[in-house]
């Protein structure tokens, strides 16, 4: 579907990009000029301690929230709320309850209209994606936290999405389910080259998963590096070179977090 | 008769609803088979179905026959003349289902008032979920209609629905009109109060999630507003028709001729109270199988919540 002019296109852009809250008579400004290209089919992890901006400015990619200041494209096209090319996989799921595993995962093709064979295809396919054939007629309260979110993963797949944003999916997690999903999920991105924009606050996740590493830091929230990881896949997170990796990103969080407390110190004195 | 205990009942579900682990769901364990299911099987050693069925009718049934019993002896002691006893409630209740006893105007009659009754209550039942429902999903999810509406409804809701009742024979005449807009401005309170709880107690990330997908304006509100609204729908729907039965016995009493209102009226002019006892056990009866049928659509249409099932 995709025809030469998107191709030509740069993929997803965000110029300068501020998103300030009202919170009671207070302002407080969660992002700060912030400037970002992502490229069709990157892995990128958006990494920080709480209160970074990380959220945020995955919502506004989604088009939940609108920004304060700045600009942000998909395609050359301006962002200006939510559709359906750009997939959101929520920490804590967001399944539609009151649908089955299976209705779940043809919402979106339901919505465009498609003919009912079509949507069949597509479901069964995502449902095998995901490996949930067995419980296509269950309901979302009657799954584990790791088989709700592979309905939520086959959910945006199955829409076509062409971006997939996802927050913290794998956080409320246990240790088993949370790495046999990383595995999924790097299979899924290698068979269907969907572009990912992940956030964490695992360095170890994000070194295992991502092409780039943005790390990003709080008060206000702002990029502070974005390093490329050049380690191949499929990788092992006890290599020396893996280790490596995340000391240097683990320092580059950290560094700021001292920074920044020297800073408060000098301003209290 | 305010509907205040309808909010109080939702958010006591809801709370409720938060400590209800998938642990607890006995479907699953039926069809469990991966290593991650194994969380989903139920609790083991379970008692047979049939025996706690049993157990559970006589456990209900122990109670009211308990109170009959007390009844006809309260009556025997005291010697009253102006309260029958149990046997004589029942006499008078078989005379106005099959008539041959006392052969008066309400031998046989049963039918003639329990359905005008059940028309003027489901009549005015239906009117109020008609127009309560989608009022209640607008106020729920569109601000600029909550900001409108929500002002008056609160200044409406105080307002005892029988003090409309002169109006409504101003409005509506003397007749079974008068009593069906009582039963709806009865149910209509629960139902739309609930109807906006409902609404505002779904996570909102649901409705990012569907726009995300690609739906919006009205099929939002048919595919996902609906639904996720249901729990608190149902629990406005039995409070509603609760308050549905109480209400046609004070819009039957304005004169209307038939009705299971105006059989207690008659009874009551007539000093006849084995009557007036006979209509409220009727009343009893349809409003309670009304509730169970209310229910069986609730455990249906709620079937993926097991904590909302009646």
């Amino acid at each position: 579907m995709v025809n030469d002019d998107k191709a030509r296109r740069r993929f997803l852009e965000i110029q300068e990009v501020t998103k300030t809250f009202q919170i009671g008579a207070d302002q407080v400004q969660a992002l700060r000029a912030v400037n970002l290209n992502i490229d069709k089919g990157e892995f990128v992890c958006l990494i920080g301690a709480s209160g970074c901006g990380k959220s945020t400015l995955l919502r506004i990619i989604a088009g939940f929230e609108k920004p304060s200041s700045g600009r942000i494209s998909l395609y050359e096209n301006a962002i200006t709320g939510p559709g359906s090319d750009r997939g959101m996989v929520f920490q804590d799921y967001a399944l539609f309850p009151w649908m089955t595993v299976r209705e779940n995962i043809s919402f979106g093709p339901r919505q465009k209209g498609l003919a009912r064979k079509y949507i069949d295809e597509i479901t069964a396919e995502y449902l095998n994606m995901v490996g949930l054939e067995k419980f296509a007629d269950r309901y979302p309260l009657q799954l584990s936290g790791g088989m709700k979110q592979r309905v939520a993963i086959a959910r945006v797949l199955a829409n076509e999405c062409e971006l997939l944003l996802m927050d913290e999916p794998f956080g409320a997690l246990d240790a088993l389910t949370r790495e046999s999903l990383q595995q999924e999920l790097l299979e899924i991105w290698a068979r269907t080259r969907v572009t990912v924009i992940f956030v964490t606050h695992s360095v170890e996740e994000a070194v295992l998963l991502s092409d780039r590493v943005v790390v990003m830091t709080a008060g206000p929230g702002r990029i502070e590096a974005d390093v490329p990881i050049a380690l191949a896949r499929p990788r092992e997170v006890s290599a020396i070179d893996f280790n490596q990796v995340r000391r240097d990103i683990t320092q580059r969080l950290t560094s700021h977090v001292r920074h920044g407390s020297v800073r408060d110190l000098k301003a209290v004195a | 008769m305010s509907a205040i205990p309808a909010e109080l009942n939702s958010a006591a579900r809801l709370t409720g609803a938060a400590d209800v682990t998938p642990a607890a769901d006995p479907p699953a364990s039926s069809t469990a088979t991966s290593t991650e299911s194994v969380l989903l099987a139920g609790a083991g050693g379970r008692k047979p179905w049939l025996p706690e069925r049993v157990q559970a009718v006589l456990l209900a049934a122990a109670f009211p026959i308990a109170l009959v019993v007390l009844w006809h002896y309260l009556v025997v002691v005291t010697g009253t003349k102006l309260v029958p006893t149990p046997y004589q409630v029942g006499v008078m209740m078989w005379d106005f289902s099959f008539g041959g006893i006392h052969d008066d105007a309400f031998s046989g009659s049963i039918l003639t008032h329990l359905l005008a009754s059940m028309q003027r209550v489901y009549g005015g039942f239906a009117l109020a979920i008609v127009i309560g429902i989608p009022l209640g999903l607008m106020i729920g999810k569109v601000r600029v209609i909550r900001q409108m509406l929500d002002p008056t409804l609160s200044l409406l809701r105080p307002i005892p629905v029988t003090a409309w009742l002169p109006l409504s024979m101003i409005f509506f005449g003397l007749g079974p009109r008068s009593a069906v807009f009582l039963v709806f401005l009865g149910a209509f309170y629960p139902i739309v109060l609930n109807t906006i709880f409902g609404v505002r107690s779904v996570d909102p990330r649901l409705f990012e999630a569907a726009s995300m997908l690609g739906c919006d304006g009205s099929r939002m509100f048919r595919q996902v507003v609906l639904p996720a609204a249901m729990p608190g729908i149902f629990n406005g729907l039995r409070l509603a028709h609760g308050f549905a039965w109480i209400l046609i016995v004070v819009g039957e009493m304005t004169g209307v001729p038939t009705g299971l209102g105006s059989v207690i009226m008659d009874g009551r002019t007539l000093s006849r109270t084995d009557l007036v006892i006979t209509g409220m056990i009727i009343i009893g009866i349809a409003g309670f199988l009304t509730d169970r049928i209310i229910v069986g659509i609730n455990n249906r249409i709620l079937r993926w919540s097991p904590q909302h099932h009646g």
